[in-house]
């Protein structure tokens, strides 16, 4: 558990862990009745064979996900998929994550620094009790700003925020990363335009195999059709029709509520037979 | 021998006013009297036509003799001879240009049924209580790697080790069939089927591998460390689109997405199943092919009200089956041919909610010899849709030409391989399918792996190049 809701997994994934690289992921279905569920890889440890991944639980999978415990077996985890983050000496890179955004940008934090960029991180929560991964985040970070949106914590305010400030103090960007909701990932991407700094954004669209047989996670990348998953998931936050992600994203709302609303019934329905 | 009667023994089938609402299979299949009685009809040529109609060579009226005379394990075994999925190809094959557009009979009346009786002799077999054994040569010693289980590479591991090498077939997905699994539904060919062809396979000695995604875990090159030859079939990947305004509205589909998460993601039994799908109510479907009818269909049975096809040609032009637009007519599906979509229009959430089409009209034929269609300038007119299925085809899918060097490419990213050997550009890589050419038909697939299977088991002898 990493944060309420929110929680984290090591699988073992013996070929996957020796292949991932950091802005992977992997489609993972937790059994035979279940779909497929893409998951950026947040960690791994290629000696070992694991892999770590994190998720909200939001719906009924990942809620179904969450009831697992250590020993339990997934049923298919197929990856690494999409490609990986381009990685190398930038110059100074500034690191933007919100909520399950930030384990996720944590391997690539990691990596720039390691190809010698001074890393900027800048996370941003609701409120301070959200809080995620700040030791982790700040020993792979030249600096780590928090912010919080009612000023609990940190600096009050949002990311883009946080962002406005390190470009207006005079602080020479040469990239933005941003991972996390779709709205921060347009807030950020609209914030560097005018100042001309190469924003990269990691796109979370509904999928399906994946591998790009399926089309499901298309998204309008500078009036082009790509798939998120083959040609992606990083793309030119600049190009990208967030507007248009956001609509596809709520493809099955009302599905997800009806599967919901019946996965928590049986929950309770068990809990009484336990009881 | 008595005169052929001039009508086939027809196959008893669901009635359409009854199957537009499940998804169970539409035929029900000759009974054994029905089966020896259209096998009478075979003429038994010397020089048999149909043979040469068919992409892998079935001994067509050996096994249909053996039918004929009752001998259905005999016809069984011919049968697997040279077929190793025929309860699928006796489903899918468009035997109407194949064997039996060749059957000499159909010069004057209806041909042999072959499909039907191919169909009808590998159910028998399935029901018995022993299955056919392939006789396998001595073991080599060599190994060969399959990557995608499909058609293709389903026919090359078959193949392989009946030839005595050992086999490991990869698949990406969770479940093995390829387009069997995941793109043909239920109610023309049962997933059930599909298993028991792969568990023959299996039952042979072939190892199988899924949620291994080659040239993303590891690389063709790697392979090479564990095989002396690795033959790549992963088929045709990426969805086509035609690239016009709001085609990326809610409600879009491409025929890939909505069929597996039909088929392979079991979404028409949702919410027992995760999986999601939209149930369109005014269906209009791109696209004039099996895949196209395979879409409508699907969403006749998901509660459309109206589910129609919308091909820019004529009905003589449709790539379909003659099997499945018959029961895609019988099933009620509207076709308007000669019909362009130009644009979607979608509300303000996004959902698609009419198309704009142009009406065509046939020119001059193409490179293709079908008539070319053209756009009548001013004719534009709209159709209230909430889904739209987009089945005009693929491009092959790019995860092994991208991620193994020296491997020749076309220009549509197709990987190049010789017809006659299914040999690429590098050294023990084989290729056939719709990797290679890009969409076509299961059997075709097969047919290229028939080919490439005898050929790597020549090069695993020589190992020459």
């Amino acid at each position: 558990m990493l944060g309420p809701g929110i929680k984290r997994f090591e699988l073992d994934a013996r070929d996957i862990a020796r292949k991932a690289l950091p802005g992977q992921f992997v489609v993972l279905r937790i059994r035979e009745e279940g779909e497929r569920i893409p998951l950026t890889i947040a960690d791994t440890r290629p000696d070992d064979g694991v892999i770590a991944i994190v998720f909200q639980e939001v719906g009924k999978s990942t809620k179904l996900l969450g009831t697992l415990e250590k020993g339990d077996s997934i049923l298919d985890v197929i990856g690494p998929l999409g490609n990986p983050s381009e990685i190398e000496k930038f110059g100074t890179v500034v690191c933007v994550a919100g909520g399950v955004g930030t384990p996720e940008i944590l391997p690539l934090a990691r990596a720039l620094t390691q190809a010698g960029n001074k890393v900027i991180t800048i996370l941003g929560f609701r409120n301070k009790d959200l809080i995620l991964m700040e030791p982790e985040m700040k020993a792979v970070s030249s600096e780590l700003i928090v912010t919080t949106d009612d000023g609990s914590n940190g600096t009050k305010g949002f990311v883009t925020d946080a962002l406005k400030q390190v470009i207006e103090r005079g602080t020479k960007v040469d990239r933005v990363i941003a991972v996390g909701p779709v709205i921060m990932m347009k807030m950020v991407s609209k914030l560097t335009e005018p100042h001309a700094i190469p924003t990269i954004v990691s796109l979370n669209p509904i999928m399906l195999d994946g591998t790009g047989m399926c089309g499901a996670c298309r998204v309008n990348v500078g009036g082009e059709t790509k798939l998120a998953c083959v040609d992606g998931p990083e793309f030119d936050g600049h190009k990208v029709d967030f507007d248009l992600l956001m609509q596809r994203l709520k493809i099955y709302l009302p599905q997800e509520k009806e599967s919901l609303e019946l996965f928590k019934k049986t929950c309770e329905h068990q809990g009484e037979n336990d009881a | 021998m008595p005169k052929p009667s001039p009508k086939r023994i027809p196959m008893r089938a669901q009635k359409p006013e009854k199957r537009r609402y499940n998804f169970d299979e539409v035929p029900f299949g000759y009974s054994p009297e029905e089966a020896m009685a259209e096998a009478q009809r075979c003429l038994q040529c010397k020089k048999p036509s149909c043979i040469k109609g068919c992409p892998v060579e079935v001994d067509i009226p050996g096994f249909i003799g053996k039918i004929a005379e009752g001998d259905f394990w005999e016809a069984a075994k011919i049968m697997k001879r040279t077929n190793v999925l025929p309860a699928i190809c006796g489903r899918v094959c468009p035997q109407e240009i194949q064997c039996e557009g060749s059957c000499v009979l159909g010069r004057k009346m209806e041909p042999v049924g072959i499909g039907n009786l191919e169909r009808f002799i590998a159910d028998w077999e399935a029901e018995q209580a022993e299955c056919v054994k392939c006789e396998k040569r001595p073991p080599t010693g060599k190994k060969v790697a399959v990557v995608g289980a499909g058609p293709a590479g389903l026919t090359v591991a078959g193949d392989c080790i009946k030839l005595g090498h050992q086999v490991t077939v990869f698949e990406a997905l969770h479940k093995p069939g390829g387009v069997l699994a995941y793109g043909i539904p239920e109610f023309r060919l049962p997933k059930a089927i599909v298993q028991r062809e792969v568990d023959f396979i299996r039952s042979m000695g072939v190892k199988l591998v899924t949620d291994e995604v080659i040239g993303k875990s590891r690389s063709i090159e790697e392979l090479f460390g564990e095989f002396d030859a690795v033959f790549i079939g992963t088929g045709a990947g990426r969805p086509w689109f035609m690239g016009i305004p709001g085609e990326n509205s809610l409600g879009v589909y491409s025929a890939n997405e909505y069929l597996t998460r039909s088929n392979l993601m079991k979404a028409y039994l949702f919410p027992k199943y995760d999986t999601p799908i939209v149930k369109g109510k005014h269906v209009a479907v791109i696209g004039g092919g099996n895949v196209a009818m395979d879409s409508a269909r699907t969403a006749l049975r998901l509660g459309a009200k109206e589910s129609m096809i919308v091909y820019r040609r004529s009905r003589k032009e449709l790539p379909a089956r003659a099997a499945e637009i018959h029961h895609a007519e019988e099933e009620g599906i509207v076709f308007n041919f000669l019909t362009l979509p130009k644009r979607y229009v979608a509300d303000k959430d996004g959902w698609v909610r009419e198309m704009e089409c142009l009406r065509m009209r046939l020119g001059e034929p193409d490179a293709s010899g079908r008539r070319r269609p053209i756009p009548i300038e001013g004719s534009e007119f709209r159709i209230p849709v909430d889904m739209v299925i987009v089945a005009i085809g693929n491009s092959p899918n790019p995860l092994i030409p991208g991620s193994t060097p020296g491997l020749e490419t076309g220009k549509h990213g197709n990987i190049v391989a010789d017809p006659k050997t299914g040999r690429t550009s590098k050294k023990g890589i084989f290729a056939g399918g719709d990797i290679v050419t890009g969409t076509a038909t299961v059997i075709l697939a097969m047919g290229a792996g028939r080919i490439a299977a005898n050929s790597i088991d020549e090069y695993l002898k020589t190992g020459e190049w």
